[in-house]
């Protein structure tokens, strides 16, 4: 473009200063390239990466207890000679640490969609050539895949103890499978559950103990129930209780395809028919969550 | 101490609109538990003691704690308004204690009356259960408010470190680590509703009078330090 800093021939009183403006002729990256970067930012920023130092200390701590604790059951089957298989099953490593797990989506769900609904920046992400579909779906696709790393590594390191230790490899690798297939389906679940209860939540803090009190008071609710169902005979009730809380699906999931023991009390998970139930309710609520982070996302204002 | 315009105003925030509501729904919940309880497995002590400490004290108590102690100067601290209040002729000490006072009050009120009445539902108050867990949940809503009344004033991420406090601390370690009983405010609340209790109904790995020095000392020192806090608070930008 010519510099032809000339003035456009009017009346001498007015006349209109072409001060170079120019317009972009480069490439447009275009709207899969803005929804990859909101997905790969808000991964990142789920583990505290491209954000402040203190930032990192909750999220990695959480991962590293995780990791921590995988690494503590390979030694301790890599020590005892008489082993033959992990002494925790791949798909009870989940459910033994979803403290952990609850309180990573508590602290980093929020921090991924609250903080943009407090500060009124999604106006500004709404600005570039996305749409609404695409933000829902870059922020739930990075929950889910930075809860997928924080319970999938876990269970990877467990994989790579049981084949150093010499553990069957087909026995391994096909529970190895099934566990993986489990924790995805809870990453799915809990990103889901999470960023719904932060997207309606935008107050700090509150969004914290919103999302946990889905998470944990529900299981504290219903294993309380539970164990009450079973002292008192009614164990036909127990399996159909585990529908009520995020945690206990996921069980009643596992326990029913995935060949996995049960942890409610008694030992006893559904069965397959129950476990379609529960694969549905599981699916529904997953659906459910997406459709209310589309509805929520419809009207936001200024 | 007590300035009765600051607790109205911490009141409202505590109280208002939709902020209630999770305040309201726990409650709601131990209640309906109780009342499901009861039409599926009738009157039964060790049934009642069940729900009332596993749920009851384990994890609404707690919880209602964090969201009423951090709730009462968190979110002003958070968004600035905090200076309008500390910019008045009021000591900061008393600004503390009043807020204490509510985020007690408060707390009791959404975590000991419904406890009562879960325990009333459940076994009429038998073997004193209904009462002993109401003075447990008395106990612990003053010690839960002042603990974490402090951290909100120390950290602007009170409420994740309170939870993680309540929910790894207390019930994780709790249950592995028996030495971690000993610090931890739900143990010290029970050893009080151990001695109203009947005959092993409610037990605690705390002693009575160990469990009342470390309540009390715990909560003045809570609050003495939060007053310190206030004194000297930066206000810090996001992140």
């Amino acid at each position: 473009m010519s510099a032809d800093t000339g003035t456009a021939t009017g009346s001498e009183a007015s006349r209109i200063h072409n001060i170079g403006y120019r317009s972009y002729d480069g490439v447009r990256l275009g709207r899969s390239y803005a929804r990859r970067s909101l997905y790969s930012q808000s991964l990142r920023g789920a583990f505290g990466l491209g954000r402040s130092a203190k930032s990192k200390v909750l999220p990695m701590l959480l991962c590293g207890v995780m990791c921590l604790v995988a690494l503590i059951i390979v030694a301790v089957a890599m020590a005892a000679p008489t082993m033959t298989k992990l002494p925790v099953r791949y798909t009870s490593f989940a459910i033994y640490l979803q403290a952990v797990i609850g309180l990573f989506v508590a602290s980093q769900a929020p921090q991924s969609v609250s903080r943009d609904l407090r500060f009124k920046s999604v106006p500004l992400y709404f600005s570039r050539p996305i749409e609404r579909v695409d933000y829902v779906l870059a922020k739930f696709g990075a929950m889910a895949s930075a809860l997928l790393v924080l319970t999938g590594l876990p269970l990877v390191i467990l994989y790579v103890g049981a084949l150093l230790a010499k553990f069957d490899f087909a026995d391994q690798t096909k529970w190895f499978g099934q566990g993986m297939v489990s924790v995805a389906l809870l990453s799915v679940l809990f990103a889901g559950l999470g960023l719904v209860v932060a997207a309606l939540t935008p107050r700090r803090g509150f969004g914290v103990a919103a999302v946990i009190a889905v998470l944990t008071i529900t299981y504290g609710a219903v294993s309380t129930v539970q164990g009450i169902a079973w002292t008192t005979g009614s164990a036909g009730a127990v399996s159909w209780l585990g529908l009520f809380s995020p945690i206990t699906l996921i069980d009643g999931v596992q326990t029913a395809f995935l060949g996995a023991s049960s942890a409610f009390p008694g030992g006893e998970g559904p069965g397959a028919a129950a476990g379609v139930v529960y694969l549905l309710v599981v699916l529904a609520l997953v659906a459910g969550s997406y459709a209310v982070l589309m509805r929520r996302y419809r009207r936001v204002g200024l | 101490m007590y300035d009765p315009t600051v607790a109205r105003l911490t009141y409202r925030a505590l109280l208002g609109r939709r902020r209630a509501a999770i305040l309201f729904v726990l409650p709601v919940l131990l209640v309906a538990i109780a009342v499901a309880v009861r039409a599926f497995a009738g009157a039964d002590d060790d049934v009642a003691s069940g729900v009332l400490g596993g749920f009851a004290i384990a994890t609404m108590v707690p919880l209602i704690g964090v969201i009423a102690g951090t709730g009462a100067i968190g979110p002003e601290i958070d968004d600035g308004s905090i200076v309008y209040l500390l910019a008045k002729p009021v000591k900061r000490p008393t600004i503390i204690f009043t807020k204490l006072i509510v985020a007690i009050g408060v707390t009791m009120l959404f975590s000991a009356v419904p406890t009562m009445l879960a325990g009333f539902i459940l076994n009429g108050n038998g073997g004193q259960i209904a009462v002993a867990y109401t003075i447990a949940a008395l106990v612990a809503s003053i010690a839960y408010s002042a603990l974490f009344l402090l951290l909100g004033t120390v950290s602007r991420h009170a409420v994740v470190f309170g939870l993680v406090y309540a929910l790894v601390w207390e019930a994780l370690f709790g249950s592995l680590v028996p030495g971690a009983r000993t610090l931890s405010v739900q143990q010290w609340s029970l050893s009080v509703a151990e001695k109203v209790a009947g005959e092993g109904l409610v037990t605690s790995d705390v002693g009575l009078p160990l469990a009342t020095v470390l309540l009390v000392g715990v909560t003045v020192v809570a609050t003495w330090y939060a007053g310190q806090k206030l004194r000297a608070l930066k206000l810090a930008g996001e992140e």
